[in-house]
């Protein structure tokens, strides 16, 4: 058996002609004098969006997590509802690594409009899935070819024609569990729970999968360069989106007001939340809701709404992508010199402008962290996975009111709206925490209140509600000049004053922020930084650069600004090699401004292209720029 | 006929000294629910809205912590620095308090909202904003303080400038304006009135009514600026708006804690109850209109419009409207001080929920 890395498991062709005996459905079929891979297989399916392939790749993904092999899913869609091209690739493997890879092993091509470019695209010796209609294109002999008459399949088991085009998505399930070794029993469990709702839906797809999975075995040569067998590393997790993980994590993090406009990728973060607001958030007593959510007119008003619901005491978020970032720019100066707790979830994607909308990027970091006019800099949590997603989109609203300013969730497409297998959730074990809220039991306490005065000395103020009671507690929110009194000031010494108040808080913000996540190897003396959904593709990379003799530590971080472990992971290495989704290395460019002693030594390494990061690129840039120091 | 009218006219507040200050039914004295001197041009027409705040508020008995009051950015929008001094108030930014408003709203809704806006801030930059809250039917006293020019920019034409209007340094509005009360009343407003902070008595009726509205309320006072476009030829200056007012009706209120009742000649006034048993009493004068008729209602702010006619009072009027929070059905309790015990689903709820993806 042969585990591990791209390149190392090309093994000999199967021979022509061999047909090998079926002894039982579905499952690993060992040939005769070669040793097949097993669980380390990319398969990426082409298809037209709109015409229900997403059930199919879905089906496909749960079988194998079914089957207890680690595995990933990434959907590359078009900004589109029906009919140009999208493929999902669909990543198993045994040791965990379930970052984008950039060439598929199997090939499915059920779409006219793009088959050239896939055709082109495939690397040398891959097993090539094509429907029958679409086979006169193939010209490349150094291919693995199937060729599957999935129209004339799909005859016979959906009578009705105008489904026939969604049903014929799941033939290829079928096809592929002969020919990969998906065990036939998970293909039916995962359509069952795929179809739970529309029982007949669930015993259309079941018949279609087992009536291609019946014909590819009679009909078509088997593969036997890889293939899927029953393994155990599944156990216990869940098959989450990260959007479906944010919306929890506002939902228990104790979110009372959502206000959202639309936008990919962030729309189903706020529908997944609604979802769960519905469900866990409605008095028991009364049934009514204990939040409120508003769909807005614009993102302008959407913050709008979350400023002023936070000004009035609520715990309060929007979520949106860079488009409305740009949108909510003005909103978010007015928070941080006002000090309003509020919080906006970036779910992000490739701009500038409307960019591609369905593709990847972490490309709005550095506009987020000093979003706005003015001196300004905000916290931003950066999740890496959907178990933080839940985390830290609870968190937020715990560090906005603690520090009482505008707090960032910075999550993206891969992140939000594949499926990423992970640890179900723990609960929450930090209480909800309200920040320093002077109440009417408080203010009868004291013999004075000044909204921006720094009593603690640790840069945050206390803050009234407005309703509450109390001779002391009224105050003017203004995001004009002012004094500590809140009142209008133009005074030279009070602007600097305050401005300076706010750095102090920002120094606080590092110590309650989310620490990074070290990992180190014996020996390393280059490190790498990371964070969001590049996780996995690092992880992966740093595997792949120690077998080529460069190891390496990693910090993930977790969170801006930066505090201590950070400093220290780039003071204690020779160089540093800042991986991120974007152009300008916007992340290294924080840090170089927080390390300007360290700044020579802290290097990047981007990936762009709108496709979720690979660990060849990461093993590539570092190995590039390490040859030339 | 027999209808409730408003109380004779109360005595002067300046009492004589060795008395008592008169106070309201709080037992809170006029001072209470004023706020810091204006800065704004001597003879300002917002001043005198202001002072119309300030009287109403205070004549109402609202209690000054229970207010929040909200502004954009402009001249009218500094002004709620000048009333309810003991309210906590919210200077936003430009054309967004209605957003800001919705969410402060859903938040808290025990609070009396009052927003103070300008022509500028509310019919320009801030006009999808403004219909949208009124759409929602946001909890909220909404005062347009409309001079028809950007006072703190020095003058230029807003969009509510009426056509044929001169600027003050001769270029004349050749475009439609934009009639803020027109759109309220197609966005199914409830409550929609016109003024002239000239006319305080009329306008301290409409506020007390507009307090005890139901939804949004929106009050669009023409407020000369007397700096920028006070001046021969425009239609918003103080001259031209004290000679072109035109009221439909005497705008009278009786709020619910004074009720009285004096005969009237059948036929010369109407009634319109409000939520909390108030009600506001429009005598007639020289127009036949009623204020409950919607198409109507858009019908003579068209014609006020094409015939250029200053028309003041309640332009329309209609409590069947469900307010945002009514809508949503939330808690009665202000969502910004649930407990932390009703913000977080159990453990075991997360579990059910893991289990859904397993």
């Amino acid at each position: 058996m042969v585990l591990g890395f791209p390149g190392l498991k090309a093994g000999p062709r199967w021979p022509t002609g061999v047909r090998m005996a079926i002894t039982q459905e579905g499952g690993a079929r060992p040939a005769p004098g070669v040793q097949p891979v097993v669980n380390d297989v990319v398969i990426t399916v082409a298809t037209s969006n709109g015409t229900g392939s997403q059930s199919a790749n879905l089906i496909l993904m749960r079988t194998i997590f079914q089957m207890g092999v680690p595995v990933s899913g990434k959907n590359m869609f078009p900004s589109n509802i029906q009919g140009l091209p999208t493929w999902f690739t669909v990543r198993a493997n045994e040791e965990g690594w379930v970052a984008r890879k950039r060439d598929a092993d199997v090939f499915v091509a059920m779409n006219e409009e793009s088959i050239v470019d896939d055709l082109a695209s495939l690397r040398p010796g891959a097993l090539l899935v094509v429907n029958k209609p679409l086979a006169s294109h193939v010209t490349r002999t150094d291919l693995d070819v199937r060729v599957v008459p999935f129209d004339d399949l799909v005859v016979h088991v959906c009578k009705e024609a105008k489904l026939r085009k969604m049903v014929v998505n799941i033939m290829y399930v079928g096809v592929l569990a002969y020919l990969v070794g998906l065990e036939m029993e998970e293909v039916k469990g995962a359509i069952s729970r795929q179809f739970a709702k529309k029982k007949t839906a669930a015993a259309t797809n079941t018949e279609a999968a087992v009536h291609a999975y019946e014909w590819a075995t009679k009909n078509l040569e088997p593969w036997g360069k890889c293939t899927l067998a029953r393994s155990d590393k599944t156990k216990g997790k869940i098959i989450i989106e990260g959007n479906q993980a944010a919306g929890l994590g506002l939902v228990f993090g104790g979110l009372t007001v959502l206000a959202w406009y639309p936008i990919t990728p962030s729309s189903s973060l706020c529908e997944n939340a609604i979802d769960y607001l519905d469900e866990l958030r409605r008095d028991p007593a009364t049934g009514k809701p204990t939040y409120a959510v508003i769909q807005a007119e614009d993102e302008l008003a959407a913050i709008g709404m979350v400023v002023g619901a936070g000004w009035a005491g609520a715990r309060a978020a929007t979520s949106t992508a860079g488009p409305g970032i740009s949108l909510m720019s003005e909103f978010a100066g007015l928070a941080y010199f006002a000090e309003i707790p509020s919080v906006i979830i970036d779910v992000q994607r490739v701009g500038p402008s409307t960019g591609l909308p369905t593709r990847v990027s972490q490309g709005d970091i550095w506009k987020a962290y000093h979003l706005s006019h003015g001196d300004c800099k905000h916290p931003m949590l950066l999740p890496a996975n959907p178990r933080e997603c839940f985390e830290f989109a609870a968190e937020s609203l715990d560090l906005a009111e603690r520090l009482q300013t505008l707090v960032f969730v910075m999550t993206d497409l891969d992140l939000g709206m594949n499926n990423w297998m992970t640890e179900p959730f723990a609960p929450l074990t930090k209480p909800i925490d309200r920040g320093k809220v002077l109440d009417e039991a408080a203010l009868s306490k004291v013999n004075e209140f000044a909204r921006y005065k720094d009593v603690d000395g640790d840069g945050i103020p206390y803050r009234t509600l407005p309703g509450t009671n109390h001779p002391l507690a009224s105050y003017f929110t203004r995001g004009t000049g002012h004094t500590e009194q809140a009142t209008y000031s133009e005074k030279p010494h009070h602007w600097k004053d305050n401005l300076d108040r706010l750095v102090r808080k920002f120094d606080t913000a590092r110590k309650l922020l989310p620490r990074p996540v070290i990992e180190t190897m014996p020996g390393a003396a280059v490190g790498l930084i990371a964070y969001g959904s590049s996780d996995p593709g690092v992880q992966e990379a740093r595997a792949m650069l120690a077998k080529k003799g460069v190891p390496t530590d990693y910090l993930r971080l977790r969170a801006l600004p930066i505090d201590v472990e950070v400093r220290e992971f780039i003071k204690n290495h020779r160089v540093v090699y800042v991986v991120e989704q974007n152009r300008d290395a916007q992340a290294a460019s924080i840090l170089r401004l927080e390390m300007p002693e360290r700044a020579p030594a802290i290097r990047a390494v981007l990936h762009y292209s709108g496709l979720p990061l690979d660990a060849q690129s990461v093993v590539d840039g570092v190995t590039q720029q390490e040859a030339m120091s | 006929m027999s209808v409730q009218v408003p109380p004779p006219p109360a005595a002067p507040p300046a009492a004589p000294a060795g008395k008592a200050a008169k106070t309201n039914r709080l037992g809170l004295e006029m001072k209470i629910y004023k706020g810091l001197d204006s800065t704004l041009c001597n003879g300002c027409g917002h001043d005198a809205i202001t002072n119309g705040i300030v009287k109403s508020f205070f004549e109402y008995g609202v209690e000054p912590h229970r207010v929040a009051k909200l502004s954009g950015i402009g001249c009218s929008s500094k002004t709620t620095a000048y009333f309810l001094g003991k309210s906590h108030g919210f200077n936003a930014v430009h054309g967004r308090m209605a957003a800001i408003v919705t969410g402060s709203n859903v938040a808290n809704r025990t609070l009396l909202n009052i927003g103070v806006s300008g022509d500028g801030d509310t019919a320009s930059i801030g006009l999808g904003n403004f219909m949208h809250m009124v759409r929602r039917n946001v909890q909220i006293v909404y005062i347009i303080e409309n001079n028809g020019c950007y006072g703190l920019t020095k003058g230029q034409f807003s969009a509510t400038a009426d056509k044929g209007s001169v600027q003050k340094g001769g270029d004349v509005n050749q475009m439609e304006p934009i009639d803020c009360c027109a759109l309220a009343i197609q966005m199914g407003c409830g409550f929609v009135a016109r003024s002239f902070s000239g006319d305080a008595k009329q306008l301290g009726a409409l506020i007390k009514a507009a307090i005890a509205h139901k939804g949004t309320a929106l009050l669009d006072v023409v407020s000369p600026c007397v700096t920028f476009n006070n001046h021969e030829g425009s239609t918003k200056s103080y001259p031209y708006s004290k000679e072109h007012e035109d009221p439909l009706h005497e705008v009278g209120f009786v709020p619910y804690f004074e009720q009285t009742t004096v005969d009237y000649e059948a036929g010369t006034t109407t009634s319109l109850t409000l939520p909390d048993g108030s009600h506001i009493t429009l005598h007639k004068l020289g127009h036949e209109y009623d204020p409950t008729d919607r198409t109507r209602a858009l019908d003579l702010l068209h014609k006020a419009n094409r015939d250029r006619l200053f028309l003041t009072g309640l332009l329309y009027f209609d409590e069947s409207a469900p307010s945002m929070i009514e809508q949503m059905t939330l808690v009665d309790e202000p969502l910004a001080t649930l407990p932390a015990s009703r913000l977080r689903p159990s453990a075991e709820a997360l579990a059910k929920v893991m289990e859904r993806f397993r």
